[in-house]
């Protein structure tokens, strides 16, 4: 039920906040008008709450209350802390493209190797190109989602990438977002594009250098993959643990196409991912997994909509989360099975293991299915760990933690296993291992 | 997979336009004047001779609606209700007062036996003894509570149950004659300030059934009500008000029907059960209102806030529904597991044709410990209908070792129809567990294993499981309904979408 709700005074904090970082936003007069709209949205919505039923579990009025102001471009100091962070967490032989504190950092980016395999340009680029009347394009919005509509107002920067048809890329893309900036919001968007037949591996990292806290990430991606084309897509969100990180994710598929996507959520105080995911051609594939390892008293969402626009297209959802102490869960996935989509296959499992008393897991799996040919699937469960499995293992010898830790690796394992490319899968299994470390 | 053809025969055998309860029974009635005001609720408050507490009450409840709006948070869609274009009350016009079933109206008489309806009970009593080679040996006594319009027109087998403890009349004379009852529950699971239609039912029901079971009674008798609609025009605000106390048990049941007519009509009513320790009740409905003609006009607009409470420990409330008419339902049947070791059951059947919408579903709120509940749900969706299966399985922190189980599956006949499925699964302890599935292949691989390898079919045997499963549910519907919903039952599940 979308109510109107009187503004809050924090609502009014974020219009004074828009006001002055609006020198300096890029764009052509036409790009200002496109965010100006989009801001007004954004104000008369203000920030979801519960009563917004994409909302309902992630109250961002209660969780966040504010937005903080803009992040000043990072100087040379916070470029060097920022460099150091890359290094820590760069995939081995990745081409780098960074994004520290909202601003493309050319310096710690392998622009050139990039280069030879496809387009690049970063959005304050062709924001401020006078010559690009389709500039405002790329800060599409949803009228209904206010979160979407604040990043449209406010991106500062972000990649705008270009693969060519037919290309196969030797190496994986990885996209950094750098926080080094404490109590201050980034907010950017990129744009993928894939030609036909392409194969390509694009990760995304969400970092924070050294000690940098309580920051604010808005983030929004839109993939856009042609037919025949292969394409694996990997998220991994390890925000600083008092941090927001809200990503918004617009993905289409062409015929015929793989498509292979996973979300890795452990950190952010506060964080949600929304994937938006079309599938527009038939014959597709589509592989959506995730994992949310949550702690303390962090709120982890990941909302996924799956639309089959088209017939003839597979979809699977591999969904796992593990919550300790305070944490809460949050999972919202929904498949939609368009009238003409007839011989659909959508599958969605998702699970939850509650390590702790205090933990909270709210699932919402929906179906939403306009054809009658078809197959599609749900299934949802939440509970502890099993007892009985965990006195075999401490029967044998090993301590309740480390009894519940192999366990958990187990439980998390049928959704990482999605991750087709070797050299990632064991990057991801590396991550768990370390929050597992953390835990213990 | 597509629905087998016979699947698709047998819903279009229920499609809207076969509809057999459409007739009017035409009668002189005594009405409310048309609107909604302070007035109206004074009128009706008057006409059933209540105490200045009740008036009260429904004054309460009248200016706490005027401040609340409609939800819209629902998948279905029609234009918007003039409340104010409503008869909220319609009683047949008494020729005296009755005494005896011989002096009501002929023309209800004539109504309630053309919808196989036994208002006698001599004729009900003849089937209590089975003939030697009678098909159904186990043919129960039911009491029945008739509500025609606004009143209930009779209740029979008072006596009989009065021999046993048990209060079943009209809640309009519990509320006179048992006020101490009616004043501890009324209100104490679906509050006045509920939502937009249990609030307005609050301010403006005139009619519905009131039961009590004693401690320790088990009710001698299947009790029900038949809901009938058939003044133009009207809103049925029915209250059913249904009390176990500790260690009783009752099954109750419900059916529903009205004329075929091209307007609209609203039904919003209110059930409540109270289960104390070790009480168990059982609730069916088999809901067949008037679906609209299969250009979608007319037809009910079924809006209706069922909820159980499970008060004591050990205590249980199952909920049967089968519905197949309205032109929209909006009913989430719940239960409130507070006592510990409690447990709720949803089972449920919906299906729909021509332009019906369906949004129904339940809650299952867990809050004592150990307390499980199973929800059991099937959608059909034909024509151009769409059917939603809305559903929450929510444990509170304190509700450690909480179960659910939970199966919805739905099929789709044709491809102007939706079926969708919006589950919400809250668990806020680590000792709760929830499993929810939504395919037919999810049958434990075990007894399937075991039919084929006894010569049966993968389809026959889902079909002998699934079927064997709802249909064990059905059998506890009393007779009368039971041979209707077992038709709808064998419908396949074949093709089932999940």
């Amino acid at each position: 039920m979308n109510v109107a709700v009187a503004k809050t005074g924090k609502g009014r904090a974020v219009s004074d906040l828009f006001t002055s970082a609006e020198a300096r936003l890029p764009g052509s007069p036409d790009v200002i008008a496109v965010r100006r709209e989009a801001f007004e949205t954004y104000e008369r919505l203000g920030l979801p709450h519960r009563r917004i039923e994409e909302w309902k579990y992630t109250d961002l009025r209660a969780l966040v209350g504010e937005v903080l102001p803009l992040a000043a471009s990072p100087d040379g100091a916070a470029l060097k802390r920022a460099a150091e962070a890359v290094k820590a967490h760069a995939i081995a032989g990745a081409s780098k493209l960074v994004l520290v504190d909202g601003v493309f950092a050319a310096d710690l980016s392998d622009v050139k190797a990039l280069a030879t395999e496809a387009g690049f340009k970063t959005l304050r680029e062709i924001l401020d190109s006078e010559a690009n009347p389709a500039a405002s394009d790329l800060l599409q919005t949803v009228a209904t989602d206010a979160v979407i509509s604040l990043n449209a107002a406010m991106a500062t920067d972000g990649v705008v990438v270009t693969i060519a048809d037919g290309a196969q890329l030797s190496a994986p893309i990885q996209l950094i977002h750098v926080a080094t900036a404490t109590g201050a919001s980034a907010f950017t968007r990129s744009h993928l594009r894939i030609g036909k037949g392409a194969r390509a591996t694009i990760v995304e990292s969400f970092v924070a250098a050294g000690k940098t806290s309580g920051y604010h990430v808005n983030d929004a991606v839109v993939l856009w993959i042609s037919d025949d084309a292969d394409v694996a897509h990997i998220r991994l969100m390890d925000d600083a643990p008092d941090a927001v990180n809200i990503t918004s994710q617009f993905v289409t598929v062409g015929a015929n196409t793989k498509l292979n996507f996973f979300n890795m959520t452990t950190g952010a105080a506060v964080s949600r991912l929304q994937g938006f995911i079309t599938l527009a051609g038939e014959g597709s594939e589509l592989s959506a997994n995730g994992v949310n390892l949550l702690q303390k008293t962090e709120h982890g969402d990941t909302t996924l909509v799956v639309d089959h626009a088209v017939p003839n297209c597979t979809s699977r959802e591999i969904f796992r989360a593990v919550i300790d102490e305070r944490a809460h869960s949050v999972f919202q996935g929904r498949i939609i099975v368009r009238p003409d989509a007839q011989k659909t296959d959508g599958k969605m499992m998702t699970r939850a293991l509650l390590l702790s008393d205090e933990a909270e897991a709210d699932n919402k799996p929906e179906l939403e299915i306009f054809a009658d040919d078809v197959s599609c699937g749900h299934g949802a469960t939440a509970g502890a760990l099993d007892e009985s499995l965990l006195f075999y293992l401490k029967a044998r010898g090993l301590p309740e933690k480390q009894a519940q830790a192999l366990l958990i690796q187990a439980f998390v394992g049928e959704a990482i296993e999605q991750i087709a490319d070797d050299g990632l899968r064991e990057h991801v299994i590396g991550m768990a291992e370390r929050w597992l470390e953390r835990r213990s | 997979m597509p629905a087998v053809q016979e699947t698709v025969e047998r819903v279009k055998r229920i499609d809207v336009d076969q509809y057999r309860y459409g007739f009017e029974t035409l009668i002189e009635s005594d009405k409310a004047p048309k609107g909604l005001s302070e007035e109206t609720v004074k009128f009706i408050s008057e006409k059933k001779n209540e105490p200045a507490w009740m008036l009260q009450w429904r004054l309460e409840a009248y200016r706490r609606w005027l401040t609340m709006t409609e939800p819209t948070w629902a998948r279905v869609d029609y234009p918007k209700i003039d409340f104010q274009d409503l008869y909220y009350y319609s009683a047949p016009k008494p020729k005296k007062t009755i005494t005896s079933l011989d002096e009501i109206d002929p023309e209800i008489l004539k109504t309630y036996e053309k919808l196989g309806i036994p208002l006698r009970e001599v004729a009900m009593l003849e089937g209590v003894e089975p003939k030697p080679g009678d098909q159904d040996p186990n043919r129960r006594k039911i009491a029945v509570d008739a509500v025609f319009d606004s009143v209930s027109v009779a209740t029979t087998f008072k006596a009989e149950l009065k021999k046993a403890g048990v209060i079943f009349m009209p809640i309009s004379e519990a509320i006179r004659e048992h006020p101490e009852l009616v004043q501890k529950y009324l209100g104490s699971v679906v509050p006045t300030s509920d939502n937009f239609y249990a609030t307005l039912n609050s301010a403006v029901f005139s009619d519905g059934s009131f039961v009590y079971v004693p401690p320790g009674v088990r009710c001698p008798m299947e009790l029900s009500t038949y809901f009938r609609i058939n003044e133009r025009n009207t809103g049925q605000f029915e209250r059913t008000l249904i009390i176990a106390d500790k260690g009783a048990y009752v099954s109750y049941l419900e059916g529903c029907t009205a004329p075929q007519r091209d307007e609209n009509q609203l039904h919003a009513a209110v059930v409540e059960l109270v289960a104390h320790d070790d009480a168990e009740i059982k609730y069916s409905t088999v809901q067949n209102w008037y679906p609209g003609n299969s250009e979608g006009k007319g037809g009910i607009y079924n809006f209706v806030t069922k909820r159980g409470d499970c008060r004591g420990d050990r205590s249980k409330i199952s909920w049967t529904q089968v519905e197949t008419g309205s032109a929209i339902t909006w009913k989430y049947p719940s239960c409130i597991l507070r006592g510990d070791n409690s447990s709720g059951e949803f089972y449920s059947i919906a299906i729909s044709n021509g332009y019906q919408q369906v949004d129904s579903g339940t809650k299952m709120i867990h809050l004592g410990k150990n307390t499980s509940s199973r929800i059991i749900s099937k959608g059909i969706a034909a024509g151009k209908s769409q059917n939603t299966y809305r559903g929450l399985v929510t444990a509170h922190r304190k509700a450690t070792g909480a179960r659910n189980f939970t199966a919805c599956d739905s099929l789709l006949i044709g491809d102007k129809c939706g079926a969708h499925t919006v589950p919400y699964i809250e668990a806020k302890n680590s000792s709760a567990t929830f499993e929810h599935e939504a395919t037919t292949s999810k049958i434990s691989e075990d007894v399937l294993f075991y039919c084929i390898q006894r010569g049966l079919s993968q389809e026959e045997a889902v079909g002998l499981v699934v079927n064997g499963f709802v249909k064990d549910v059905l059998q506890q519907l009393p007779m009368e309904f039971a041979v209707e919903a077992q038709k709808l039952i064998s419908i396949s599940l074949e093709g089932s979408v999940g």
